[in-house]
């Protein structure tokens, strides 16, 4: 039997870390992700859950436990944000090499200069080529299933990769929300131990990770992370639908298409900002604007195929980043409009930087976006990327 | 099978056939090492030659589960691997992390202070040759003064390392730690007690081991142990443990001199019999010490 | 996967063969035979043996092995470092030139 709680996005990824059985919880506090590991500590002080807890000294040793954790045999939860995403670079590259099916929880949070607590995708977008799944998502019960989920897929046997669960900061982190939550039972039928077939074992010693030349096996393994990868992207949907089936809840697949099917202007964007999305499309709609949303769940691996299904009838399409790469664009809309380019149907494109440092993306905001679309549909001349909400006017160098 | 007694262990956990260096010392310390841990042990290593050593995919010197990991996070490792045992109630293995001085002493100190502060059950041991070896010796904290490297280097200026050796055991004294010791190469059965001694802790032990690098400290090969010898006779390496902050230092009869030992390296042969009457002195007043907090801890 | 054999070199053709993870266990007592590194060849004068077991201690190679009662020089691996000799209390040992062909 599920109960029904009324919990924040962090508490609900600590309710998830120990539905999930994680034995091993290496954390470190960095706000707004703090509270995650403070939860969980209180969970393991009170003897609910069962894991080992151990206080590193930084989010780079967090990771660098979890992954040899992970390789003794056993299931690792961590949580991170910003900084501390980003100070684990390094090992993040590493949890992937050495196929480790750590999960994470991130909290999408701004780097400073100048010091900033608030949403923004730059932390976790830097980490995209790391190897890692990435999955965004925009509802707490989205958080737990998709903690769940992951678990699930990560620890088969022919998919083995980590994977970060990526929350907005405070918008998600902080607010509390109806959470159904499954009962430990139902979870672990769902999900049973991980019991890896190779580890670190005194009875059949291995040595890993030994140095590979170029001409074997490093390439290899390296497409075998791609190939686990396009697995991982099936594996998804697949085990969403058994999950739906066990909980009784939907988990979609890799991307959300919100009344898009039909529009001929679409929106592209992540997280949170979609769900303020959904309200524009619904009050749009209902002004008879042809509008829709598209919301990408799945990151890494990322949804081409999808995205040209879902995308290849529209007159324009517009991509909201909550980040930028700086000397390009943001990192989304690159992806996106790459996902078209070898496509047959290939709409404009049109890239919006927005709510950079948790600047707000209110609903009038969303409205502009879907305005300077209609434009761009009718014919009117567009600039490719536009920075949305900008205190002074954007300057064109020529 | 010995018909006469062996001086150590038989069995060998590391084999022949490792890609270390012409009578490197590093595998005098872990040929050794392994030999008091036994095959019951897990053993991570970062980047450091002991990175290569083990050999090219798919070879391995090893016949204990090893990982290989990243330059500074030895000691998380070791605390993610003990943790997981600990989650699934497997007590009887020894969990060791095994690096280099820069590995240790520079770049890993952050994730090492953290364990021995935790009070984690490792054993971490620090083969110390001085220098960051696997890059083509360059200076690391654990230098000693004096000498030549390539990122030290004498040239016109005499621009080699001023700045004294880091004292790691110390560092580990001032944490606390239950079980610390110095071990040398060229001691082995001392160092075999020593190894047994921290696996028998319960919660975290440090060894730093002496292991001359005849590459780096350019030295011909089969002096290895001969060296070894001497910076302890010399006092420059005293062997010490400190067991639950009790000093026990192990004196010898036999001395060596300083100088001589300086000068049977290239590595210090720019200096001075004055830069090496000062390095000399400094050598005598740590050893004093030494004895004064042997005396001082013994008698609490 | 089958996991690698510690005495048998993995025969993979194809990145489908390779362990998912990169882990292996072939020996390099097989694997790589660093006898060809050597220079000087480790010569025992067994007359002058003690059996003491010293230049068994003292190899960073563990290229000597101890059979009754007696050193056998691994001369597949022994690199020709030379500390067994000089290590040797009795003088036993002398280091030649490899006469390579
Ligand atoms: C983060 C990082 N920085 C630098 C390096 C390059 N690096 C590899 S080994 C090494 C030196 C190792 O020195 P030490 O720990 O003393 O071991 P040794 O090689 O002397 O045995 C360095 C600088 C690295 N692998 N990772
Ligand atoms: S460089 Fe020095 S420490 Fe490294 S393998 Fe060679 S002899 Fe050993
Ligand atoms: S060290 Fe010399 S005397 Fe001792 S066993 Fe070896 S060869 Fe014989
Ligand atoms: S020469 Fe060196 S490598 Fe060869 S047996 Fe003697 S000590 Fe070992
Ligand atoms: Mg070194």
């Amino acid at each position: 039997m599920s109960t029904k709680k009324v919990i924040s996005g962090n508490y609900t990824a600590s309710y998830a870390s120990m539905l999930c059985r994680a034995e091993v919880v290496p954390a470190y506090p960095i706000t707004p992700q703090t509270t995650i590991v403070e939860k969980i500590a209180e969970f393991v002080a009170s003897g609910q859950m069962k894991a080992q807890y151990i206080n590193v000294e930084s989010e780079h040793s967090a990771m660098a436990a979890c992954i040899s954790a992970a390789l003794t045999g056993v299931r690792t939860f961590t949580a991170t944000s910003a900084h501390g995403l980003v100070l684990m670079h390094e090992m993040l590259h590493w949890a992937a090499g050495a196929r480790t099916p750590v999960i994470m929880a991130n909290i999408n949070r701004a780097l400073a200069p100048p010091w900033n607590v608030w949403a923004d995708h730059t932390d976790s977008m830097s980490q995209r080529d790391t190897g890692w799944i990435q999955i965004y998502c925009s509802s707490n019960q989205e958080v737990l299933d998709t903690l769940i989920l992951c678990y699930k897929v990560c620890e088969q046997p022919d998919i083995m990769l980590p994977a970060m669960v990526n929350l907005d900061a405070f918008i998600l982190s902080h607010t509390s929300e109806v959470v159904d939550v499954p009962d430990q039972k139902e979870v672990d039928d769902f999900l049973p131990q991980f019991n890896p077939e190779i580890k670190l074992d005194v009875d059949e010693p291995l040595s890993f990770g030994t140095l590979a030349f170029p001409s074997s096996w490093y390439m290899e393994w390296r497409y075998k992370i791609q190939h686990a990868h396009d697995l991982a992207a099936k594996r998804l949907v697949e085990e969403a639908k058994a999950f739906e089936k066990h909980f009784g809840r939907p988990w979609g697949g890799l991307i959300e298409e919100y009344r898009s099917k039909d529009a001929e202007i679409i929106l592209v964007t992540m997280s949170t900002i979609a769900s303020t999305t959904k309200d524009v499309v619904d009050s749009l709609r209902d002004q008879g604007r042809d509008v829709g949303l598209v919301r990408i769940k799945s990151f890494r691996p990322f949804p081409t195929k999808d995205l040209r299904e879902a995308l290849g009838h529209a007159k324009v399409v517009g991509v909201a980043d909550r980040s930028h790469t700086f000397g390009n664009e943001g990192p989304l809309f690159t992806e996106v409009k790459g996902a078209l380019y070898n496509h047959d149907r290939r709409p404009p494109l049109v890239g919006f930087t927005v709510g950079i440092g948790g600047r707000d993306v209110l609903g009038s905001t969303i409205e502009g976006l879907y305005d300077h679309l209609e434009k761009v549909a009718d014919g009117e001349a567009y600039k490719e990327v536009r920075w949305i909400d900008l205190i002074g006017d954007e300057e064109e160098v020529v | 099978m010995a018909g006469k007694k062996l001086p150590l262990p038989e069995e060998e956990l590391m084999d022949p056939g490792h890609v270390g260096c012409l009578g490197c010392g590093g595998c005098h310390a872990m040929r050794y090492t392994l030999k008091a841990t036994g095959p019951r042990t897990i053993i991570s290593i970062p980047a450091c030659c002991w990175a290569v050593m083990p050999g090219v995919y798919p070879n391995t010197c090893f016949n204990i589960p090893h990982i290989n990991t990243a330059f500074e996070v030895t000691a998380a490792s070791i605390s993610g691997i003990r943790a997981a045992l600990d989650a699934r109630g497997i007590e009887d293995i020894t969990v060791l992390g095994w690096a280099g001085d820069g590995g240790t002493a520079d770049i890993g100190i952050q994730a090492l202070s953290g364990m021995v502060e935790r009070g984690t059950k490792a054993m971490y041991i620090m083969y110390d040759n001085e220098a960051y070896m696997n890059t083509g010796i360059q200076r690391s904290s654990s230098t000693p003064i004096g000498a030549w490297t390539t990122t030290t280097q004498v040239g016109k200026v005499r621009d080699y390392k001023r700045a004294p050796k880091k004292n790691m055991v110390e560092i580990m004294v001032a944490h606390g730690i239950p079980y610390t010791a110095t071990a040398n190469i060229a001691w082995p059965k001392d160092l075999i007690a020593k190894v047994k001694k921290a696996m028998a802790v319960d919660g975290p032990s440090f060894i730093h081991i002496f292991a001359p690098c005849p590459t780096g400290w350019r030295y011909p090969p089969d002096r290895t142990l001969e060296i070894a010898r001497m910076a302890t006779h010399a006092k420059i390496f005293p062997l010490y443990e400190v067991e639950n902050g009790v000093y026990t230092v192990k004196k010898f009869k036999k001395e060596a001199s300083i100088s001589e030992y300086m000068m049977m390296q290239g590595r210090f042969r720019h200096l001075t019999q004055e830069e090496i009457g000062s390095i000399s002195e400094s050598v005598v007043r740590w050893y004093d010490k030494l004895l004064k907090f042997e005396l001082m801890t013994q008698e609490e | 996967m089958d996991r690698p054999r510690k005495d048998e070199r993995p025969d993979y053709k194809t990145w489908k063969d390779i362990p998912l993870t990169p882990v292996c266990n072939f020996t390099t007592i097989k694997g790589n035979p660093t006898g060809g590194w050597r220079t000087f060849r480790p010569i025992v004068d067994m007359d002058k043996c003690i059996k003491c077991g010293i230049c068994w201690q003292d190899c960073p190679d563990a290229a000597i092995v101890w059979e009754e009662d007696h050193p056998v020089w691994l001369y597949s691996h022994c690199k020709g470092c030379g500390i067994c000799a000089r290590e040797c209390p009795s003088d036993a040992i002398e280091m030649e030139l490899e006469v390579k062909i």
